[in-house]
């Protein structure tokens, strides 16, 4: 049997480049991961003055290229957008059954799931201040409804941790939390906290931390109604005769240190991760749908650039048919708004400074696997009274998310059966799809046995094999020097897309880096 | 089948089966590096990814370009360089593999998939090149 030391979520990718590479890396790994900043949207863009007939070619149909094309031709610029897939979305993306998804190398999967599942291999959450994903979901009346990121009766899981049986969330979180405060009480009534506490600070410490810690009169985290409350009884209250509750027995402080699952609680108190968390209803590709229904008549779908050639006058973009990479046409207008990811675009013949190529030529794409598994009950709810949520665990699957929707619903369920980074994301996506799905199976059974009988089907996807992005998502070489260089505009084109933002990986960043861009050309253009 | 051959035949299968479950018990055995040993499964575990199970490479809107028949591994520096520090759609995998791991698969990319670049392939090289 193989020892799990640890799945590695985005969490612990930072604990390792933290200690790998100090803290100046750290932060720019927080700021590339999404968790140190922000959304800077303040409403709808406002163009104001005439562009004066002016064109721009867009290269990319993701959610920055169609946010530019929306917004540029509002205020009335020629617009065209070149698409290298047959729909719109890049990122965005959702998997239905019926869908066929064929990955680099050739790989297909036909997605077998019932009629309403999906899962979304990339963005499948929506923070509450990403206020420019939400504003184009108004404005497109796409239905948004509540993710549940953190559920305390979800799992928390580790191999060789009580004997790699999981504990509900609520008890790790009580226990943990009841144990940290007795001690604290302790150290404060030993007087040991005299020098930095004044004594009615002291005072009110303490009685905080009988309300934190659900403590007893006498500062202690013992087995009681009262701490059963917030962990969960041995027998829950009921009614009638046999109605009186039997309260839980908590986990020793040293079984809950050793355990390790004190890692994951605080996964869901990160500003993106708190609640409320929203997701479209019906997959996240209803914002893409959204914007397509806006823009879709702009864009020439199977475009796949080969040359991007820019001179004093503008800019002349080559492609061919994705599919056979032939019927050689090109595109011209007076500015470009370049939404490729650099992973692709460093491989695209152009013309643009020597200073950008250099950016685009650094910058390397994260791998990331996400599973999407259909079973034909929904175990989770009916057995284990599991509705949305995550389970932790440190298996290679890293987590199980459970579907935030058509809650008590019969019949076939689907489950994020996995989301992992790093050296098993690598291992995963050099893995057939058949032999991953088998893996997040087998790995899954070790928390929910129901796995093994209730299994139907189920997709992988690995972001390196993506055939339109070969990544998940950019990670800057060197963020601090590079970033100026990278957002400026570059002759006649300007870059957008959640590489171009402080919110990398999300939906917001690309969004964000476009609404910057089109304010950017439309100031050059109308000054001109 | 006589006992002796029935005997060989078993000690024949542990000798061929025991290096690979080494290997089963490598995948996934740490969230942040490569546990797998020997250049053939190291390509398999990691490389074959992008580059594909025969180095035939694919193609989408970039390209992971194919290692068969590929003059480029004649320098063996080339690969090394490439794979410590990454360069456009190859990331960086210096912390994900060691030294010995790295010269171990570029050795076999350089001798697999039509490839016959004998020249051994030492740890010194991928040491100084970090």
């Amino acid at each position: 049997m193989t020892e799990f030391k640890s799945g590695m979520s985005r969490r612990d990718l930072l604990a390792m480049i933290g200690t790998v590479a100090g803290s100046v890396a750290m932060y720019n790994a927080m700021t590339t991961l999404g968790f140190a900043q922000a959304s800077t949207y303040d409403g709808p863009v406002k163009l104001e003055g005439d562009p004066k007939g002016a064109s721009v070619l867009i290269l990319g149909a993701g959610l920055a290229g169609m946010t530019a094309a929306l917004e540029l031709r509002a205020v009335g610029y020629k617009v065209q957008v070149l698409e290298y897939r047959e729909k719109a979305g890049g990122r965005c993306w959702t998997l239905r059954g019926g869908d066929k998804y064929v990955e680099l190398g050739g790989f297909e999967q036909e997605v077998k799931f019932a009629e309403g599942n999906y899962i979304n291999p990339g963005p499948w959450r929506i923070p509450h201040h990403h206020y420019g994903v939400l504003d184009y979901c108004k404005r497109f009346g796409v239905k948004l409804e509540p993710f549940i990121q953190t559920n305390f009766n979800a799992y928390l899981h580790r191999t060789d941790a009580f004997e790699g049986k999981p504990v509900r969330f609520r008890e790790a979180l009580t226990d943990y939390r009841g144990h940290v405060s007795e001690l604290l009480a302790k150290v404060v009534n030993q007087n040991a906290l005299d020098e930095t506490v004044s004594a009615d600070d002291a005072k009110l410490l303490l009685e905080s931390l009988k309300t934190w810690g659900v403590l007893d009169e006498n500062y202690a985290y013992v087995k009681s109604n009262d701490t059963s409350e917030f962990r969960g009884w041995a027998k829950e209250p009921g009614g009638g005769v046999d109605g009186a509750p039997v309260p839980s027995e908590p986990m020793t402080l040293s079984d809950v240190l050793q355990s390790r699952v004190w890692q994951h609680l605080v996964d869901g108190d990160s500003i993106e991760h708190q609640s409320t968390i929203f997701q479209p209803v019906g997959g996240m590709d209803m914002i893409a749908k959204g914007f397509e229904k806006e823009v879709g008549d702009l864009i020439t779908y199977n475009a796949k650039v080969t040359k991007i050639d820019q001179s004093d006058t503008g800019v002349t973009v080559t492609y061919v048919d994705s599919q056979s990479g032939e019927g050689t046409e090109t595109a011209s207008a007076d500015y470009c708004i370049c939404t490729i990811p650099f992973s692709i675009l460093g491989q695209i013949e152009h013309n643009l400074s020597g200073e950008m190529t250099a950016v685009i030529d650094s910058m390397s794409y994260a791998g990331s696997v996400k599973f999407g598994l259909e079973f034909k009950r929904r175990f989770w709810e009916q057995d284990e009274r599991i509705y949305g949520g995550i389970t932790y665990t440190n298996l290679p699957i890293s987590l199980i998310s459970y579907p935030s929707t058509n809650y008590f619903s019969d019949g076939p369920g689907v489950l994020l059966g996995g989301y992992s980074w790093g050296a098993t994301a690598y291992q995963f996506n050099a893995m057939s799809p058949e032999d991953r799905v088998k893996k997040a199976v087998e790995y899954g059974a070790q928390i929910h046995p129901q796995y093994t009988a209730e299994f139907s089907n189920g997709v992988a996807v690995t972001w390196h094999r993506v055939p339109w992005v070969l990544g998940c998502f950019g990670i800057w070489a060197d963020k601090e020097n590079q970033y100026a260089t990278a957002a400026a505009m570059d002759g006649r084109t300007l870059m957008a897309g959640e590489h171009i933002s402080y919110l990398p990986a999300w939906q917001e960043g690309a969004i964000l880096s476009a609404i910057d861009a089109i304010k950017r050309l439309h100031a050059h253009v109308t000054a001109a | 089948m006589t006992k002796l051959t029935i005997a060989a035949a078993a000690a024949l299968s542990l000798f061929l089966t025991a290096p690979a479950m080494a290997q089963d018990a490598a995948m996934f055995a740490s969230p942040s590096k490569l546990t797998q040993t020997g250049g053939e499964n190291i390509y398999k575990a990691i490389c074959a990814g992008c580059h594909m199970p025969e180095g035939q490479g694919a193609v989408g809107a970039g390209k992971y370009p194919a290692l068969a028949n590929n003059a480029n591994l004649e320098s063996a520096g080339y690969p090394i360089y490439l794979i410590i520090h990454g360069q456009k759609a190859m990331p960086a995998l210096g912390s994900v593999l060691d030294d010995q791991q790295i010269a171990d698969v570029v050795a076999y990319i350089r001798t697999s998939f039509g490839n016959d670049f004998a020249e051994p392939v030492t740890v010194e090289e991928v040491t100084d090149a970090r």
